[in-house]
């Protein structure tokens, strides 16, 4: 978690909403199983408001009752899948916000988080797969499962500065995925989400091989003046990684 | 005229009844957790069905102006089923949930040993979450089955004016004006209560506590009964606030003592989702 999401939160509390939540956080720290009744009644005492970087007060006041939970591991994996398994889908985001933390926290969480992100990416709300798609995934999946994630989000409209780990994951590979659903675009005379031209760049000859540039030549005009403008955002983006 | 429906299955309904129920006046309603019409045959077919109730169907009802609550429970019948009863064990991860305003139905259907169980076990969970219990009483030997409820109630400790006692009638009504508790009745097409008797109910014991629904579901039943009543009401000579006090002030003061209700007019919206699905076919 960003490190100023803790102090926002306690900024933004009501007196009555911290109480609440001190008491919940101890009660979890004491009972594991008392997380399962606390954790969705967060909206209503603690509010559900925006807090700060796409956090809501409720995803940051979540974070910090699943941050109490004296578990570890398997068992810690088991307790905070069934609160997504049950969870509504506030309490799955949050769930998906926290992975990071726990994953941060207990060297034995590793990779149990993975499906509960998996099971996001199936998805089609765009609101989850955002919240999946924090740090704890960009370590975490593997470079297919990432490359598909950052399609995914492409053919959503989620914008790509709003997942993590872009920079250093993306690979010549999702340069030429990407690339070729430009191409798929252009032949639909569609247009292309600029966001994805960066990465494309930072790849030299994907676009010339994704035959997206030929496309200038064809018969149809709605293709030919959408590959015109796809050539045009490409020429006018600076690659991944420039300064 | 505002119309709260406190007894509907809307999962079993279609967008039409949600459009008449709105063009009729209804802009909340809260729906019970009961059966299929046939048997579960696990726990994770109740949790799948809470499931719904907090989210597919809020949607769908959102989207014609409809504000949707609702109850969850082991329903009476299938408190019989071993297969069932561990959904006990999740009840309270549900009971948590914001939109969920009543620990309900619960009750008896056959009253048998495993009824008695389930029901005192859930107003126990009802008294834990300070949640109101929405009671149906049997349609076989009412009249018995109705004091034994009331009895088991008053065991329980859960204050009287938690508790809404449903589907009464002309002989159950005054057992339960005595006890405290809230009144139900289910308004249905052809049998067990009707618009006019409803009228003579209200006109011989007032209209305190008492709480008027559709109880639709997918067997013979009407989504506009409320409205019929209240036009009955109205025929009958009762006024605009009595009228409005049976169908909306009543039902908002019953499930208003959960602290979940918040009755801002749903604007209906045709571009929103749910797990980015819509109730729309064809055109996409």
């Amino acid at each position: 978690m960003e490190p100023h999401i803790p102090t926002a939160l306690d900024r933004q509390l009501t007196l009555d909403a911290q109480r609440w939540l001190t008491d919940a956080v101890a009660r979890v720290g004491q009972d594991p199983a008392a997380v399962r009744t606390v954790f969705p009644a967060v909206g209503r005492h603690c509010g559900r408001g925006p807090l700060a970087a796409g956090w809501t007060v409720a995803d940051a006041a979540r974070a910090r009752l699943v941050a109490a939970l004296p578990l570890r591991g398997v068992a810690l994996a088991e307790e905070v899948t069934d609160l997504h398994r049950y969870g509504d889908a506030a309490e799955q985001r949050a769930v998906l916000r926290s992975l990071a933390l726990l994953d941060e926290a207990d060297a034995s969480f590793a990779d149990l988080g993975l499906p509960l992100v998996r099971a996001a990416l199936r998805g089609n709300d765009t609101d989850l797969i955002e919240a999946a798609l924090g740090p704890y995934a960009a370590r975490r999946l593997d470079h297919d499962g990432y490359r598909h994630a950052v399609l995914k989000c492409v053919f959503c409209g989620i914008p790509l500065d709003r997942i993590a780990g872009l920079d250093e994951r993306a690979d010549r590979e999702l340069a030429r995925m990407l690339a070729d659903f430009a191409h798929e675009r252009v032949a639909a005379g569609r247009d292309v989400p600029a966001d994805i031209w960066p990465v494309v760049r930072a790849h030299p000859g994907t676009l010339e091989a994704s035959g997206l540039p030929e496309e200038t030549d064809s018969p149809v005009p709605e293709r030919r003046d959408a590959a015109v403008r796809a050539l045009a955002a490409f020429t006018a983006t600076a690659p991944a990684g420039a300064a | 005229m505002r119309i709260f429906d406190p007894h509907i299955h809307m999962t079993s309904r279609t967008t039409d009844d949600y459009e008449a129920m709105y063009a009729a006046g209804v802009r909340a309603l809260v729906e019970p957790s009961f059966w299929l019409g046939q048997p579960r045959t696990s726990v994770d077919s109740f949790t799948d069905y809470f499931d719904a109730l907090l989210g597919w169907e809020p949607y769908r009802a959102a989207q014609f102006g409809i504000q949707h609550y609702c109850t969850i429970a082991l329903n009476p019948k299938e408190a019989n089923d071993p297969r069932c009863a561990g959904v006990l064990d999740v009840l309270p991860r549900y009971l948590a949930k914001d939109r969920v305003v009543a620990v309900g139905e619960i009750g008896y259907d056959s009253m048998t040993p495993e009824e008695d169980v389930a029901l005192a076990r859930q107003l126990e969970l009802a008294v834990e979450h300070d949640l109101p219990a929405m009671v149906h009483t049997p349609h076989r030997d009412k009249a018995v089955g109705t004091r034994r409820t009331l009895d088991v109630v008053r065991e329980s400790g859960i204050p009287p004016e938690h508790v809404l006692v449903d589907h009464l009638n002309e002989l159950t009504v005054s057992q339960v004006a005595d006890s405290g508790c809230w009144m139900g009745f289910s308004i249905y097409p052809d049998t067990k209560m009707s618009e006019d008797r409803m009228v003579r109910i209200l006109q011989e014991h007032g209209t305190e506590r008492m709480l008027v629904n559709s109880a639709a579901d997918w067997g013979r039943s009407d989504p506009l009964k409320t409205r019929k009543t209240a036009d009955a009401m109205l025929a009958a000579g009762f006024d605009d606030d009595t009228v409005d006090q049976v169908m909306w002030r009543n039902p908002v003061a019953f499930y208003g003592q959960s602290g979940r209700l918040d009755l801002e007019d749903v604007k209906p919206d045709d571009t929103s989702l749910y797990q980015g699905n819509s109730i729309k076919r064809g055109g996409e």
